[in-house]
């Protein structure tokens, strides 16, 4: 029977089937319906209603100064923070590799953050950067240390919160980026070191002539998963500002979807729904441009 | 440019921790190879061959001895400094790189006086390119080429800069048959047409002997012997060079020296006159040995093996150490395949004795 099947080629249908039935169930399905909602008027998941179809849901969330205030956030930290972190891990993976004694004890240090949960990470955060009655924070003592005045980070200004929320995302997507760059820059055979070395290549030629070509692969990976994973983000800023995102500003496109859907102006699937493909497509854009891009700039 | 080593030594921290002692990869190494000569490192892999071209490149540093490039020390001078071309064994194009850009990369690090304009760079990059007949590739990726191909590029960007010593480590390991051939007089001549002094490194002594101006035979770090390919092949020191060379290999029999005369087995095979009485091993080249019905030395027929210029003619000796004893013959003679013993006599320059212990060479 199987070799019948073969001759079909259903044999390799077949295999794929598990996958293709829970991607279809769990991911097609969904962005399709997701896609339908977001064209339908006031629909109500409980008794399956809604008034009409048209670009009524677009409208409003467009018009919504909360859901303005999310994009802004979401593009201010996407723009930040994925050239920053993928800068500085380069950095780091470059120093790393060129030292060797106590390369494994700096690896473990820089990973630690990967594996901490990210709520433990905020409470760090809010410990160092949060001004209580008690007590103005670490941050805040060494800024008035060198004579500057104290900032509220957590519920101050606006630049202040964004800079906190910035730096706690550089912070926690780090670690992965190392890791791959490291064993990324380790790939590279020494030979063409050498070779570059014997024909008397500076340091910085070498690392722009030959270690970025030949670890873009991996740089362009990071900056195409950095971007979506920016443009997802949400547990960040709750870890920091806890769940009323609106109040402090510092909501975020998916916090502002999660909202519409369970927040305290929650059940309204229309409006999460038509935010969340406003989301795709600026992601999709984003990472077809990426893709455009790379063509002239990544080397495999 | 002259290359001078003086008791070159590299000593390698042994990686096995529990083993005291360091591998010494170079083993006080003393020679002088002159200006404008191909010149082979022959030995078998694990010998040191390589190291010792990374110790002339600069990218080791010796632990002790010094290397002179003609009348420079330039022991303590890293790589960049020493102006030497390199090519590695597989290559290392820059991928990412067309070969015009391989081509004129050293040239764009060069600083302040010997800096070049774009337009000498191109002309000296066409200039190399010619040289190694690629001048039509320039624009293609590394990826594009063929592995013959790709050994050139690496070849032009090792002599663009014009330097003082070409090295080349195993240059033919990574190319088919019939290129090898091909490549290795394509090395010969663009060594005589630039003049550069060449050291290449290979375990293949076909390959050393075929091409070069002078052969190095090393073993386990040590020098062997020095010397013009025909000359090392016809006179090996010891008995290492004499396995080491040729093919096919050379016929090592367990042998006894008594009044003069040379037995293997019983046979009383060749007159060594002067030579004391010591157990010995002889090695015999298969072209050594001639079909002769009164010819002293006697083997059990196993078969004929025809080439057409030639045939080998196999057989069994109980005291040879690599059974079937191979004999190339050439066609003029001829061997009855139906008998069962065949006997050979001697030429006895084809002939080497070595001592038992030492494995030294006795002259005779």
């Amino acid at each position: 029977m199987l070799k019948k099947l073969n001759e079909s080629g259903m044999k390799a249908w077949l295999y794929l089937l598990p996958a293709i039935l829970f991607l279809g169930v769990f991911m097609v399905y969904p962005l399709i319906d997701v896609f339908i909602y977001s064209f339908e008027e006031g629909y109500n998941s409980a008794s399956q209603t809604f008034f009409g179809v048209g670009l009524y849901n677009y409208d409003y969330v467009l018009h919504d100064p909360y859901f303005l205030q999310a994009l802004k956030n979401t593009f201010i930290l996407v723009i930040i923070t994925v050239p920053l972190s993928t800068t500085i891990a380069l950095l780091i993976s470059v120093g790393l590799s060129s030292i060797e004694k106590v390369r494994d004890w700096f690896q473990t240090i820089y990973f630690l953050p990967y594996v901490t949960n990210t709520l433990a990470v905020g409470l760090v955060f809010m410990i160092l950067f949060k001004k209580t009655a008690y007590s103005d924070g670490l941050i805040n003592m060494f800024i008035r240390w060198f004579g500057g005045n104290s900032v509220d980070f957590i519920d101050g200004p606006y630049w202040a919160k964004m800079f906190v929320l910035c730096l706690y995302t550089i912070w926690v997507v780090m670690p992965f980026k190392i890791l791959i760059l490291t064993s990324a820059l380790a790939s590279v055979n020494q030979d063409y070191y050498n070779a570059a070395r014997v024909d008397g290549t500076s340091r910085f030629r070498i690392f722009r002539r030959i270690t970025l070509p030949m670890i873009s692969p991996m740089i362009f990976y990071l900056i195409i998963t950095g971007f979506i994973g920016a443009f997802k983000a949400y547990s960040d800023a709750v870890a920091l500002f806890g769940t009323n995102l609106n109040a402090a500003e510092m909501n975020t496109i998916v916090g502002y979807v999660y909202d519409m859907l369970y927040g305290d102006s929650g059940g309204y699937p229309s409006f999460a729904s038509a935010a969340a493909i406003i989301l795709f497509t600026i992601v999709l854009t984003i990472t077809c441009i990426n893709l455009l891009i790379s063509k002239k700039k990544v080397h495999y | 440019m002259e290359v001078i080593l003086q008791n070159l030594t590299k000593k390698f921290p042994n990686r096995d921790k529990k083993k005291k002692g360091d591998v010494i990869a170079v083993d006080h190494f003393d020679i002088e190879i002159p200006d404008g000569k191909l010149v082979a490192l022959l030995g078998p892999s694990g010998c040191g061959k390589s190291t010792m071209l990374n110790l002339i490149s600069g990218l080791l540093k010796p632990t002790e001895g010094k290397i002179f490039f003609g009348e420079d020390d330039v022991t303590e001078l890293p790589p960049e400094n020493r102006c030497i071309g390199l090519v590695f064994q597989n290559y290392a194009l820059y991928p990412h790189l067309t070969v015009k850009q391989n081509i004129t990369f050293p040239l764009e690090n060069l600083k302040g006086k010997d800096k070049l304009t774009k337009e000498e760079m191109n002309e000296r990059a066409l200039q190399a390119a010619k040289l190694v007949q690629l001048d039509g590739l320039m624009e293609r990726k590394p990826a594009e080429l063929s592995g013959g191909q790709q050994q050139r590029v690496a070849v032009a960007r090792a002599i663009v800069k014009m330097p003082r010593v070409l090295l080349l480590d195993e240059p033919l390991s990574n190319l088919d048959a019939r290129l090898r051939l091909q490549t290795r007089e394509e090395i010969r001549r663009i060594q005589r047409e630039t003049g550069i002094t060449t050291i290449f490194v290979t375990h293949d002594q076909e390959e050393a002997m075929s091409i070069s101006d002078m052969i190095i035979v090393m073993k386990d770090g040590a020098l062997h012997q020095v010397g013009k390919p025909q000359e090392v092949y016809d006179d090996p020191s010891d008995l290492f060079v004499a396995k080491f060379l040729g093919t096919p290999p050379i016929n090592v029999f367990d042998a006894q020296v008594r009044d003069g005369k040379l037995y293997i087995g019983g046979d009383a095979v060749l007159e060594v006159p002067g030579v004391e009485d010591w157990p010995v091993y002889a090695a015999i080249r298969p072209e050594g040995f001639i079909p002769d019905e009164n010819g002293r030395f006697s083997c059990k027929l196993s078969g004929v093996e025809v080439m057409g210029r030639d045939y080998s003619v196999l057989s069994t000796n109980s005291a040879c150490h690599s059974n079937p004893v191979r004999a190339i013959i050439s066609t003029d003679h001829k061997v009855d395949i139906e008998k069962e013993v065949v006997k050979f006599s001697l030429k006895p320059h084809k002939v080497h004795l070595f001592h038992k212990e030492t494995e030294e060479r006795i002259r005779f």
